[in-house]
Order: structure tokens, then C-alpha cells, then sequence
């Protein structure tokens, strides 16, 4: 079981990593990085299952954060599309030269 | 697995949340699999309840839900980003085969012993409110920071 679950995160956080790789949607790529902190979260509670309570405890921390992360974040991108009227990373080269 | 790449493969981005659901829930119950109870409840309220509300939120808010031009990088991307995501793949695969020596092992059923003694959510409470506790006031104090910093930048006018 444990082999198994290790497997099943790595391949999930594979799929996040692709995921933000390969969209250009803002809401989508941070939706991939959602999969990929569960993905991380799966590892700590298969590894909770053998090693004791704790990991399910940072589970715990890692949820609240990922909550407080994706409050922000969704704000973030409202205030970026109110100033662009577009979510695509395309567009966001504020920064890039020329 | 299927959930996820569907998640990340539909063009639409309503389609594309529903299906984070899909597999949002089934890691829920991977971790009740896992003798994890307590956290399969809180994934399917905070993540598939409260997380996921707020994307669809942002999407209908946005307007982002008609069909639109795809925003999936063209042949080149894509071919890069499979190429990256296969080599990540093979740098974990030790990783998942890992075996872990019986020094640091607890012998078989010792968390559910855990779990049938001081309750499932007991289990999980009694080392967050006593080992963890600075952690988790300033994990409160965070979420606050988060509260105010959300309401901010999503104003109109500051």
C-alpha cells in the first residue's frame, strides 16, 4: 500500500508539473499547483500510516496554507484581469524587455 | 489519475475544475485507505467545498466559461513540457519505491491503536495542540494576513 500511494503522489505531481507547463490559463495553472500540494499531502499520510501521527498533522498545516494561498492568489488574479480584462500568462510580460 | 489528466487536458476551464473535484474526492478516500479519517474529512470540506468554491467563483466571475481559443501552448510546448514531465517522472520513481527500514517503523496498526484509543479526531488533535502548538497559532495568524490581503487586493479602488 505504501509503494503504491508513493507511486499514485508521484505520478499526480507529475501530472500538476505538466499541467502548469502546458496552460497559458492563470486559474488553471494554479489549479495544477492545488494538484500538485495534494499530491504532497498524499505522500505525508501514506507515510503517516507507518511512521505515526505527524504527518497527518502537516497535512493539516499544508491545507491551511494552500486555503490562504489560493484566497490570495484568486484576488490577485481578479485585480489582473480588472487591469488587463485577460487571465492569460501570454499577456503578462509587464516585465520582460522591449 | 484519469480525473487528473482530464483536469488538465479540457480546454474549458468550468469542465477543467469539476474534474479537480472528481479527483479531489477520490484522493479522499485514499486517505481513509490510509488510516487517515480525520484529514479525508477535512479534504472534502476545504478542498472540494470551500477551495473549489472560490475557482468557480473566480471562473463565473470572470466570465471565463463560454468557449473561447484554446489556451494550450502550441505542438512545441506541449512536446517540452511532456519531455520535462517524464524526466521528473523518472527522478521520482525511486522515490516511490522506497522501503523503510523496521528501526523507524512502527509495527502494523499501530496509528489505527492510535486512532481506537483516543478517537479518530483525537488522534490527530492531541500532537496539534500540544507538540504543534506555535505552529499552529501562527498558521491562524497567516490565514487573518490571508483574509486581510484577499479583501485588499480584490477592492476596486485602494
Amino acid at each position: 500500500m505504501l509503494n503504491l500511494a508513493l507511486t499514485f503522489s508521484a505520478i499526480l505531481f507529475t501530472i500538476g508539473v505538466a499541467g502548469v507547463l502546458f496552460r497559458r490559463n492563470a486559474i488553471i495553472i494554479f489549479m495544477c499547483v492545488e494538484l500538485m500540494l495534494n499530491a504532497v499531502n498524499l505522500t505525508f499520510v501514506a507515510l503517516a500510516q507507518q511512521l505515526g501521527v505527524g504527518g497527518q498533522v502537516f497535512v493539516f498545516f499544508v491545507m491551511a496554507v494552500a486555503a490562504a494561498e489560493a484566497a490570495v492568489g484568486l484576488a490577485i488574479i481578479l485585480a489582473v484581469y480588472r487591469h488587463k480584462q485577460s487571465v492569460s500568462l501570454q499577456n503578462m510580460n509587464l516585465l520582460k524587455d522591449g | 489519475m484519469l480525473s487528473a489528466l482530464l483536469c488538465i487536458t479540457r480546454r474549458n476551464p468550468v469542465a477543467s475544475a469539476l474534474w479537480l473535484v472528481v479527483t479531489l474526492f477520490a484522493l479522499a478516500g485514499l486517505f481513509v485507505l490510509l488510516d487517515a479519517q480525520f484529514i479525508a474529512v477535512l479534504q472534502v470540506l476545504v478542498y472540494a467545498g470551500a477551495i473549489m468554491v472560490l475557482f468557480l467563483f473566480v471562473i463565473m466571475l470572470l466570465n471565463l466559461g463560454r468557449p473561447g481559443p484554446s489556451d494550450i501552448k502550441g505542438p512545441a510546448g506541449v512536446l517540452t513540457a511532456v519531455v520535462l514531465a517524464s524526466a521528473m517522472l523518472f527522478l521520482l520513481k525511486p522515490v516511490s519505491q522506497t522501503t523503510l527500514s523496521d528501526a523507524i517503523r512502527l509495527p502494523a496498526g499501530t496509528v489505527a491503536a492510535i486512532q481506537q484509543q483516543q478517537g479518530i479526531v483525537g488522534s490527530v488533535a492531541a500532537p496539534l495542540f500540544e507538540a504543534y502548538l506555535v505552529p499552529f497559532e501562527i498558521a491562524s495568524v497567516l490565514l487573518l494576513a490571508a483574509i486581510v490581503g484577499a479583501v485588499v487586493l480584490a477592492k476596486r479602488k485602494l
